[in-house]
């Protein structure tokens, strides 16, 4: 069965179709581009099916035995992620062909190919069972990520651009280092393999391993926006187009699987080598969401403060991730499909703004009064209740099964009080950039622009999302449950790529 | 051998890091292809250090480590290719925002 593969050969073949066909028109390009993506979901809602009773799926590629080729390997985990950046990634692209004059994906060459090149990087990052193959990846979405951020150009993608350029080789750089050194002692690259011969070295190798997983967790810091090494993230973000700022979401996010994924299983080493990397995770986790919400308060417009929240997102999720136990695992991965979401929605939201309120755009100033204020109060309203973790919608849900895992006396002194600050920092900044936006208005005279009626309802459709993760809270708790339980147990990921449990090639 | 090279690869990285740490376009591009280069050198020599070792099994009395010239490969190119995008990205900053600062203050730009 060829399935597995699918997720990596249908943006690869259709970014380079519209990379050849850059001359098409744009209705075209944009038919083929929206076919792939959903064909993306389809294959992905299959996996994530294969994946459901706890089974591992194992394709070698060009049949080469698993220490010595390349391995994909599909689990809960992966199967999940692959869902939600599809999903993502179809919203995305819905979006940037709305618009009255301009649309998103006009402003610049081959923006369609690009995202598929994008999505070619993300899903294979989460299918890979291979390090180096896993930088090959992250190398892919990253030069499609760094096209993409310049896509429109502008002053503002110059400079943000540069800097996120030069910050991600020095992780590349830094990706190799480690990965130097990883295969200098263990001599494998294949992760099973890997966890394995780390597991059976001897206590004076250990310090090198350690220095490795140290510097791999700088890297992840880079790409998940962790608080020394999340300057870069505000201004790039804010910079970006909507529909682009909107797919980066999953970025960050894509940072902490492969924190979950290399810590949980290559580095779970009998001495506690994942925790010495969780002591320092933890604090650093904390800080992050601490110093998110700081930034948060001080945001001048919609998308800036859309990035801040990014950073307190990223700051729960690397702290649940850091507690290593199962329940807080499994309401972090709650929370990221809430979380990225929701701040898709709001990266939307800041363009449908940014249109509609032509003077002081997306800005928390004083505009002048203007129409369908009710339509798109109500749908501000519902993100920001979604998002700031108030009842019912998926934040409480998430938040509080987060709060309710926890377990040390570190989290309850800790790990609560900052995040429970921290969603009161978020109210405090959403409501006060929702009054700004819509509620106050000054003495000039309204503004006749509508709100743009499929932008909306596009942005209505992902809230949906936020709804029904609400509403099937329950099936998608046990199913995240399941999947931490699988997280925590990486010999049966190591017995199922190793073993030739499943073979999917047959 | 292993003396000269651990020297080499640190001369190189420690000038790396230093230009990318300068406040300018031109030294950040230098220092990250000094840094690649580094990591290159570094990734090489993973597979330890021979001589008169071909990477083909049987062709010599002994054999070198063939994957992380294959690792290398793969490093070397994506670093070429970064390097020219990095240098374009630079020279269009450089036209846009007409200095070449890397993280220099902008009085034309807009709060977030």
């Amino acid at each position: 069965m060829h399935l597995m593969i699918l997720p990596i050969l249908i943006p690869l073949f259709f970014g380079a179709l519209l990379t050849v066909l850059h001359a098409l028109n744009i209705k075209d390009q944009r038919g083929l581009s929206l076919l792939a993506a959903s064909a993306q979901v389809v294959v992905a809602i299959v996996l994530l099916n294969l994946a459901m009773d706890g089974n591992y799926s194992v394709y070698q590629l060009g049949n080469w035995q698993a220490p010595f080729g390349i391995v994909l390997v599909l689990d809960q985990l992966s199967a999940l992620m692959l869902v939600m950046i599809s999903t993502l990634s179809v919203f995305c692209i819905a979006y940037a062909t709305t618009g009255r004059k301009k649309t998103h994906d006009q402003a610049g060459a081959h923006f369609h190919a690009l995202i598929q090149f994008q999505l070619l990087g993300l899903n294979g990052a989460v299918l890979t069972g291979d390090m180096f193959n896993l930088f090959v990846f992250f190398e892919i979405l990253l030069i499609a990520s760094y096209a993409l951020l310049l896509h429109g150009g502008g002053r503002a993608r110059s400079r943000a651009g540069l800097r996120y350029v030069i910050i991600n080789l020095v992780g590349s750089a830094l990706f190799l280092i480690a990965l130097g050194v990883l295969y200098g002692i263990t001599g494998t690259l294949n992760m099973a393999d890997m966890a394995l011969r780390i597991n059976a070295l001897p206590a004076s190798e250990l310090p090198f391993i350690h220095a490795a997983g140290a510097l791999l967790l700088i890297v992840f810091g880079i790409k998940a926006a962790m608080l020394p090494l999340l300057f870069w993230l505000p201004r790039a973000y804010a910079a970006a187009a909507a529909p682009i700022a909107a797919l980066f979401a999953i970025m960050t996010k894509i940072g902490i699987y492969a924190i979950i994924r290399v810590f949980y299983l290559v580095f779970q080493n009998d001495t506690g080598l994942n925790e010495q990397i969780f002591q320092w995770l933890w604090p650093l986790a904390l800080a992050t969401l601490a110093f998110g919400a700081v930034g948060a308060l001080g945001a001048w417009s919609l998308r800036g403060l859309t990035a801040w929240m990014v950073i307190v997102s990223v700051g729960t999720l690397l702290a649940s991730v850091a507690q290593h136990s199962q329940p807080s695992l499994a309401a972090a991965l709650f929370y990221l499909l809430h979380t990225t979401l929701l701040t898709a929605v709001f990266f939307l939201l800041a363009d449908i703004f940014h249109h509609y309120r032509p003077g002081p755009r997306d800005y928390f100033v004083t505009g002048p009064r203007s129409q369908d204020r009710i339509l798109l109060g109500g749908l501000y309203f519902m993100a920001a209740v979604a998002f700031a973790g108030l009842p019912p919608l998926s934040g409480f849900i998430s938040k509080f099964w987060i709060l309710q895992s926890t377990s040390s006396p570190w989290a309850y002194a800790l790990f609560w009080p900052i995040l429970l600050v921290s969603s009161l920092i978020i109210i405090i900044a959403l409501s006060r950039g929702g009054s700004a936006l819509l509620w106050r208005q000054n003495k000039q005279p309204a503004t006749t622009v509508r709100a743009p009626l499929l932008a909306t309802g596009i942005v209505m459709t992902m809230l949906l999302g936020s709804i029904l993760l609400s509403v099937f809270a329950q099936p998608i708790m046990m199913f995240t449950q399941s999947t931490a339980a699988q997280i925590l147990a990486p010999e049966r990921y190591i017995e199922a790529v190793l073993g030739g449990l499943t073979d999917a090639n047959n | 051998m292993e003396i000269l090279v651990a020297i080499l690869l640190g001369v190189l990285t420690a000038s790396g890091v230093f230009l990318i740490l300068r406040a300018r376009t031109f030294s950040v591009v230098l220092g990250l292809t000094l840094l690649s280069h580094a990591v290159n050198l570094f990734l090489f020599s993973m597979g330890r250090l021979h001589t008169n070792a071909p990477a083909v099994i049987g062709e010599a009395a002994q054999h070198a480590d063939p994957l992380p010239q294959a690792l290398v490969l793969t490093a070397i190119v994506i670093g070429f290719a970064m390097t020219a995008f990095v240098v374009v990205l630079a020279l269009r900053s450089v036209l846009e925002l007409k200095n070449d600062h890397v993280d220099g203050v902008d009085k034309n730009e807009e709060p977030i």
